[in-house]
């Protein structure tokens, strides 16, 4: 896949009075529900530039979500968009994806969607090498259903339903990713929007199973119950908090309630995909015509 | 690949479970996402053997839950899709399922049914699902669910399920059983004989088109494909024909009415049944599946005794069709319904006939077939109570 150079695309402090990347966006359903402050906003931000540099439109590329804050992106983004089942974007991008292996699927969710209910199913289509890139926004909780601690909770942060803290261990996604068979994995901020648009170009581009984890604030639940202050609090915690470290061991990247947050690209490696692996086994050994 | 290639044609020896993987295979399925599980295995064994030779893709998802959405998934995709599964897998695949309802996504869901509740019977044959299919998914909303009786019609309703889930958009059932599926019978294949319904593409340009603006058969008129250009929302959220969530109690009320009547009202349409004998019947055995086949062997007892019994055979068990069994209703002495539960599709008898005539269930827990001569003893109660 080709792309653009990346000069004339990066974001930048604009005085435009409507988005610059508002042809990827539902502009009939603005305003979004997401709070002020959220991360989300400059993640989704961060995905139509992404989109722009590599030059992709609707014909090319479909975002699927699962449930929850994150998984409300689809519903904003002016491509074929597909809002599904909780947990489910995965398997239902896994379907989407076999019958397009021309084209990019892109699973925009949340790390309760993503990492609790539909665990199982992102280590399978890591494992198989779905050509698909998950991005995560991991704000600690589930946002939308008022704070309950999750599968990334820090141990000891709280939520509406760890009234006394987390005493769960959370997971690690890089190294979840990682050691599931993910052929690029990396982690940034939302603050990082140059770094984490990117990387999302990286992920897109890179045949195969590909993650990027987006660290963000959540300022109405996570961040309030955790005193850590308003959205611009949170990620200016997050930020000042961030190492970056590229082709970190990703067991390494661990995230406490406080203590470093290391950022960058994990993991950059080719594999084959499971449609190529298809190919080779099954379709050129029996001469088949291959999918159509 | 053309269609006279892809199909098997000819006379074979088969049993239910490969007719169905066949009749897939013929109506142009070209993704098949499912989990083993016994009895349906033999189904995800032709068709992981069948769908490389024409072009499709066979994947083992992780679990039922990954496979319906993988289905719902590849159908947006513009593909034709199916799964194939047994109770505790139909139990998972429940969620997804209602997101097809809600999305109107056509694919087709085959439930070879064994004894439950739980892991109960892996091996042996049930009927109980009946009314899971017609209610498993929260909410509301109309299904189609077909059950074959035979290898033979378990192919041609497998075709029949792929055309009826394009023409009403939604996931359609094939509830089959473990009979059923491991019977082998002899399965002609002509395709001749076969017609397709293939998925209606919008007819207006993106910007003109609106995703679920029903035509006067409340179906959506189009359904494009990723990468066509309409740029489309699809979502479990109660939604506006533009398909954008609305959350609000108008909404909910246009479009959870609109999901079960495009099938009770076009239910004439759909429904299919096999009649004998109604013409002079004093009793009429109502049945489906396999139990058709232990109702014909009751049948013959009766003739030969000089009974007149006539049959009412479901092909199509939901929507159920009540018009037909009120106008039978009205002539006979009574209903016999046998059926591999404690009378699921015997309380819809019921239901339909609103007490005009003695419905007499014969309920059978599963793990073996009726005996015809319990079948036949019910009919002979139903005759001396009328009399």
């Amino acid at each position: 896949m080709q792309r653009r150079s990346s000069q004339a695309v990066a974001p930048e402090l604009v005085e435009h009075q409507t988005h610059p990347m508002r042809r990827f966006l539902r502009t009939d359903r603005l305003p979004h529900i997401w709070c002020a402050g959220c991360g989300l906003g400059t993640s989704l931000s961060c995905f139509t530039y992404a989109l722009d540099e590599l030059e992709l439109t609707e014909l090319d590329v479909a975002v699927v979500s699962g449930i929850g804050c994150t998984g409300r992106a689809a519903g904003y983004l002016n491509l074929d968009s597909y809002h599904t089942t909780h947990g489910r974007a995965i398997p239902f991008a896994t379907g989407l994806t076999v019958v397009h292996p021309d084209k990019k699927v892109v699973v925009f969710s949340g790390d309760g969607d993503l990492f609790a209910i539909g665990g199982n199913h992102f280590i399978h289509a890591a494992r198989r090498n779905v050509d698909l890139t998950v991005l995560c926004v991991n704000n600690f909780n589930y946002g939308m259903t008022g704070g309950q601690f999750g599968p990334t909770t820090p141990i000891g942060a709280r939520g509406t339903t760890a009234p006394y803290g987390n005493y769960e261990n959370p997971f690690n996604l890089p190294y979840l990713a990682a050691s599931s068979g993910a052929v690029y994995v990396a982690r940034w901020t939302s603050l990082h929007a140059r770094r984490l648009k990117e990387a999302m170009v990286e992920a897109i581009m890179r045949p195969g199973f590909t993650f990027v984890e987006v660290v963000a604030p959540c300022p109405t639940n996570y961040g309030r119950r955790n005193r850590i202050g308003d959205g611009l609090d949170e990620l200016r915690s997050y930020a000042e908090r961030s190492e970056i470290l590229h082709g970190a061991d990703p067991k390494a990247a661990d995230l406490a309630p406080t203590g470093p947050i290391v950022v960058g690209t994990f993991v950059d490696k080719v594999r084959p995909t499971f449609l190529e692996t298809y190919e080779e086994q099954i379709v050129k050994p029996n001469r088949f015509a291959g999918i159509h | 690949m053309a269609m006279a290639d892809r199909i098997l044609t000819g006379q074979h020896f088969m049993n239910g479970d490969e007719a169905i993987a066949e009749g897939a295979i013929a109506a142009g399925c070209s993704v098949f996402a499912g989990y083993p599980i016994t009895p349906q295995s033999e189904i995800a064994e032709r068709i992981s053997y069948r769908l490389p030779q024409v072009g499709g893709v066979f994947i083992q998802m992780e679990d039922e839950i990954s496979s319906m959405a993988a289905v719902l998934g590849a159908a947006w995709g513009g593909a034709k899709a199916m799964t194939a599964t047994s109770g505790p897998g139909f139990s998972l695949m429940m969620e997804n399922i209602g997101l097809g309802m809600m999305t109107e996504t056509p694919c087709v869901v085959v439930n070879v049914q064994r004894g439950g509740p739980s892991t109960g019977l892996p091996t042996l044959v049930g009927q109980a699902d009946m009314m899971q299919a017609r209610w498993g998914s929260h909410g509301d909303y109309g299904v189609i669910a077909l059950c074959p009786s035979s290898p033979q019609e378990a192919f041609r309703l497998t075709v029949r399920a792929f055309n009826l889930a394009e023409q009403y958009r939604l996931p359609v059932f094939v509830m089959s059983d473990e009979v059923v599926g491991h019977m082998y019978e002899r399965v002609v294949i002509d395709p001749e004989t076969i017609e397709l319904v293939e998925r209606r593409r919008p007819s207006q340009p993106p910007g003109e088109f609106r995703l679920f603006e029903p035509g006067d058969d409340l179906v959506p008129q189009g359904m494009p494909a990723f990468g066509d250009g309409y740029r489309v929302h699809v979502t479990g959220l109660t939604h506006d024909e533009r398909g954008y969530p609305v959350i609000d109690a108008e909404t909910q009320q246009r479009t959870v009415t609109r999901l079960t009547e495009k099938i009770t009202r076009n239910a004439s349409r759909i429904a299919e049944t096999e009649e004998s004998g109604l013409d002079d019947a004093e009793v009429v055995i109502v049945c489906y599946g396999i139990s058709a086949r232990s109702s014909l062997g009751a049948l013959h007892l009766a003739k030969a005794k000089g009974l007149k019994v006539g049959l009412l055979r479901l092909v199509t068990v939901w929507p159920f069709p009540d018009d037909r069994l009120r106008a039978v209703a009205d002539r006979v002495a009574g209903f016999v319904v046998p059926e591999l539960n404690l009378g699921q599709m015997a309380r819809e008898v019921e239901r339909a006939v609103c007490g005009t005539t003695i419905v007499r269930s014969v309920p059978h827990a599963g793990g073996a077939i009726h005996e015809p001569a319990a079948i036949l003893r019910a009919v002979e109660e139903v005759l001396a109570h009328a009399a």
